[in-house]
């Protein structure tokens, strides 16, 4: 049984199957990007100020993410029309090229951009405190120049400050143990300061805690968290340098500067989670569903790549066949670098 | 595309399709055959909703008699589901739904009837069975997207079960799920992260959506291409116009809530605030999301999909009633052009009307004002479609089958569901309606003896096709007069006792705030009795339904004397469908034509006139 249609066009339509199909399921693409999208007007216009942060994505290497994509959108099209010219050893060419960009995008994705989010810390402070932290908030100066405020403060967690009640020492014991982490008593018997020391480089220098484990310590029976000390980011260690008053095109990371914030005065605290905000909630939902899509694609042209029934051994069989499963790969891959487009001014840049 | 199955066209040999007989499982369970997948919807969708009206039937006793254990059935009720779903009553009889188990069943009857019974049966199981039939096609367009898709839909259907054998039980906060309070059921350090009511519900809903997505391209791309020869665009008999709208709304306005569905799930899962706002306090202790987030967001994203699923609800059926109503009045639809128009505004409209359903959100009298506009203007074209169908029984000489006694009821029962729901659309007296059981009682009527009855009508009128067998006559008038007649006797009363005030949402029928609604509750007690009654009109169709597989009476390949493609078959179809090639020479109801030598001509008949030529096909579409 042949289901008409399947290769040739539908003389009356001008289409066949698949290329209907495929229009159609962007169609409803386009209304679930939209449904994010829409979330994200919606919630950035509801943000409190301050509570939408700028700059915190590092917008060169976005923009290196971009200019793949948008080539490999190009390549996907030359390796369509080398079939069409019916030349195979060219459309195995810049097949290729569009996968490998594929893979390079997610590459840059997963193995930089998003765990860089994990490692970083944040902490939103409570509005009664907020004058406290002046000399890393720098409010003042920004209500001099009409900027919105700012009442987060960020950077590399060096160290948590705990009070541990001794008849649950074990429990902290394990909890330490498992996640390697070091213990400094304090000279009191009843508080314990911890310094982290999950990862050490070379010279033995500490690396910091991650904000995971300083939520996962503070669930441990019997700990109270006290205070997180942190190397500040540049916007928190110099908050009135005009410089910081806007995002930095070129991203800095944390630096050195020590700061010390009191748990007690911290309204919540993560890493640059989804759960962090409901900026890194909507950018880890819509370039998580992006990069789902991204992969989807590079698997599906990579069947048509690989020499076996279905994919490129059906040139010898039916050329044009092929030809139109890849234009129809193509058409998808031109809406996932079209949706990138959209992606990549409104979180990195707005 | 010659005759069925038998050609093997040269470029695709990628899969084997050599003609030999399908082994048990590509035959009945991965079958990639249209009609075999209308079946497999059709049963499970039936299984459900028929499940969906049991859960009703214990609210409903839990309404007609609060804190009493259900009889007979208690202890049974209790042991499946669990102490979190029933108790037992003081003097330790088990069995009575508790709170929360009446919010859960509440919230899965809902959410099973719309998503996982009437639009599985009406629009997946007969659009797949009869669509492809009607316009002459050997099979949807991509058969094994078509498989994908109700196996998607299964497992979707494993997860709403699944949720109700969980630690706290089913989803509890309706199904609209509206946040904070579905961001906060069943979350928390003592609840599985995943394991739990509402994450499993909207686990569940995101692989529903992506069935329906999958099956939505496969009905356009279907229709569009797959049309026979001859087959034009105002040839096509108005329920495939009907699927081919409901397919459209299915595929733009589901993705917003599957969208939605995967921000609440992050929500849930991994703890972000989508929908949860700044400063959320419950039993006194601040929760632990970072807030910022719009629970309005959810309602937004929510009716975007769940307006025009009303619609996806009423379309199927509007267009099996138009089938069946032109069959047996043994005349053309009446209006049949400015039906078809009235549906596309009806679905273009239906996406610009959702925030009728926020107007107490406070969004502002501007955008309820805008939103009462377009309300009241998709009215239009409903009536358009409901008087079409009325003015086509006059001076029809009507024969009162099975499908056609439904059909007949459908107009009056959608009828007072339509018009119920013009006060709803006004912002100030919903002001006052809002969540009590008039709109209850108001949409119950359209998809309960509207729909309902229309997918009831559709079985008893393709039954035969398909399994080549007759309903029988007796038990069938039996379920119907009991049908008709009880499930009145749920609805209406509804419409009074929301006009006293009675909200939808008290789990024990009101008794806490009797003072206020004295005058009306009363009737808990007459609903309750009619539902089990409609419960028990429905044994003879069930058993109708099995026994008539094997026993009913041998069916024709034409028994109702009908115009349209799918009587063209063999009975029932084989796969491939049709055992001649199928070219189109007319319109689809060309009833009691003066001068033809029967009442109805099938649009495969060729013009026998000298004037062959002027009704020969418009537009022929080689095979290839």
């Amino acid at each position: 049984m042949q289901i008409p249609h399947e290769v040739t066009a539908r003389p009356d339509t001008g289409l066949y199957n698949a290329k209907l199909g495929i229009w159609l399921f962007l169609a409803s693409e386009v209304m679930l990007f939209g449904g994010l999208f829409s979330a994200y007007i919606f919630l950035r216009m509801g943000a409190e100020d301050g509570y939408w942060p700028h700059g915190l994505l590092n917008v060169p290497v976005g923009a290196g993410n971009t200019a793949i994509l948008i080539a490999s959108s190009v390549t996907v099209v030359l390796a369509w029309a080398s079939l069409k010219m019916r030349k195979f050893s060219q459309y195995k060419l810049w097949m290729g090229i569009s996968i490998l960009c594929g893979a390079l995008f997610l590459i840059v994705k997963l193995a930089y951009e998003w765990p860089q989010k994990f490692e970083h810390f944040g902490a939103f402070i409570k509005k009664d405190a907020i004058e406290h932290y002046e000399k890393y908030l720098g409010n003042h100066h920004l209500k001099e120049k009409g900027l919105p405020p700012r009442v987060e403060i960020s950077g590399h967690l060096h160290e948590v400050e705990i009070a541990a009640d001794p008849a649950e020492k074990e429990k902290l014991e394990v909890f330490l143990k498992q996640h390697d982490l070091e213990a400094k008593p304090d000279e009191h018997d009843a508080k314990l300061q911890i310094v982290c020391s999950e990862k050490k480089d070379k010279d033995g220098k500490r690396e910091g805690i991650r904000p995971g484990v300083a939520e996962d310590l503070e669930k441990v029976p019997g700990v109270k968290l006290i205070a997180f000390e942190l190397g500040l980011d540049p916007i928190n260690a110099a908050p009135d340098n005009p410089e910081s008053d806007k995002p930095h095109f070129l991203y800095k990371g944390p630096t050195e500067t020590p700061g010390k914030i009191e748990r007690k005065d911290v309204e919540f605290y993560s890493s640059f989670a989804p759960k962090h905000s409901s900026y890194f909630a909507v950018y880890f939902t819509i370039t998580g569903l992006h990069g789902l899509h991204v992969l989807a694609g590079v698997l599906i042209m990579l069947y048509f790549w690989l020499p076996i029934e279905g994919g490129a051994n059906m040139f010898k069989r039916n050329p044009e066949h092929l030809a139109n499963r890849v234009e129809v790969v193509g058409l998808f891959w031109h809406f996932v670098d079209l949706v990138w487009i959209f992606v990549f001014p409104i979180f990195y840049l707005l | 595309m010659s005759t069925a199955a038998l050609t093997h066209a040269p470029d695709d040999n990628a899969h084997d399709d050599h003609h030999h007989d399908p082994g048990f499982w590509q035959k009945w369970v991965f079958s990639t055959d249209h009609k075999m997948i209308g079946i497999q919807y059709g049963t499970t969708g039936l299984a459900f909703l028929m499940f969906g009206f049991m859960l009703m039937m214990v609210m409903r006793w839990q309404l007609a008699h609060p804190g009493e254990a259900v009889p007979y059935i208690g202890g049974l009720l209790q042991a499946i589901f669990g102490s979190s779903a029933f108790q037992p009553d003081a003097k330790g009889i088990p069995g009575v739904l508790t709170a929360d188990g009446y919010n859960s069943f509440g919230a899965m009857h809902g959410t099973i009837m719309v998503f996982f019974g009437i639009v599985p049966v009406a629009f997946a199981a007969f659009g797949n069975f009869v669509v492809p039939l009607q316009i002459g096609a050997i099979d949807m367009t991509f058969p094994r997207i078509n498989m994908a898709s109700f196996w998607c839909f299964f497992i979707s259907c494993i997860f709403m079960c699944v949720s109700f054998f969980v630690p706290g039980g089913a989803a509890k906060s309706g199904w609209t799920s509206y946040p904070p309070l579905s961001g906060i059921a069943d979350s928390g350090a003592l609840n599985h992260f995943f394991m739990n009511g509402q994450t499993l519900w909207v686990t569940g809903m995101v692989f529903n959506i992506t069935a329906s997505l999958l099956g939505s391209v496969n009905f356009i791309a279907t229709i569009i291409q797959l049309r026979a020869p001859g087959m034009t665009w105002m040839r096509l008999p108005f329920f495939v116009w009907a699927q081919f709208v409901t397919a459209f709304l299915l595929l733009l306005a589901f993705p917003p809530l599957e969208a939605a569905g995967v921000m609440q799930l992050m929500d849930r899962a991994f703890g972000t605030s989508f929908f949860m706002p700044t400063g959320l306090i419950v039993n006194g202790a601040a929760t632990h999301w970072s807030g910022g987030g719009s629970p309005i967001l959810w309602q937004h994203l929510f009716w975007f999909l769940a307006h025009p699923e009303v619609y996806v609800l009423i379309l199927p059926g509007i267009g099996m009633v138009a089938e069946i109503i032109a069959c047996n009045t043994r005349k053309p639809l009446y209006g049949y052009k400015a039906m078809v128009g009235a549906i596309f505004v009806l679905g273009f409209l239906s996406f610009i009307v959702w925030a009728h359903h926020m107007y107490m959100t406070g969004m502002g009298a501007k955008v309820s004002g805008f939103f009462q506009v377009t309300t009241v203007m998709i009215s239009v074209p409903s009536v358009i479609l409901v008087t079409a169908l009325m003015l086509s029984l006059w001076g029809g000489s009507i024969r009162f089958t099975m499908p056609m006694l439904f059909a007949t009821a459908f107009l009056p029962m959608f009828g007072i569901g339509g018009l119920t729901g013009i006060p709803l659309a006004f912002n100030a007296v919903d002001l006052y309606l809002h969540d009590t059981y008039y709109v209850i009682g108001h949409f119950h009527y359209v998809v309960a003896p509207g729909t309902i009855f229309a997918i009831f009508a559709g079985v008893y009128h393709w039954y035969p096709k398909a399994t080549g067998r007759m309903l029988n006559e007796f038990l069938g008038r039996l379920h119907f007069w009991g049908s008709l007649i009880f499930i009145n006797g749920i609805f209406f009363p509804m419409f009074l006792q929301g006009m006293a005030g009675v909200h939808r949402r008290w789990f024990d029928g009101g008794v806490t705030y009797e003072q206020i609604i004295k005058p009306v509750i009363h009737w808990n007690n007459f609903m309750s009795v009619s539902a089990f009654l409609l419960g028990a009109a429905q044994i003879p169709f069930i058993i109708n339904f099995c026994w008539s597989i094997w026993n009913g009476r041998k069916a024709s390949d034409n028994p109702w004397d009908a115009t349209t493609v799918e009587w063209d078959t063999p009975t029932p179809p084989p796969h491939g469908n049709f055992t001649k090639e199928i070219t189109v020479h007319r319109g689809p109801y060309e009833y009691s034509v003066p001068g033809a030598d029967k009442d109805f001509t099938p649009q495969t008949e060729a013009p026998k006139s000298d004037k062959a030529h002027l009704a020969a096909p418009l537009v022929a579409a080689p095979a290839h």
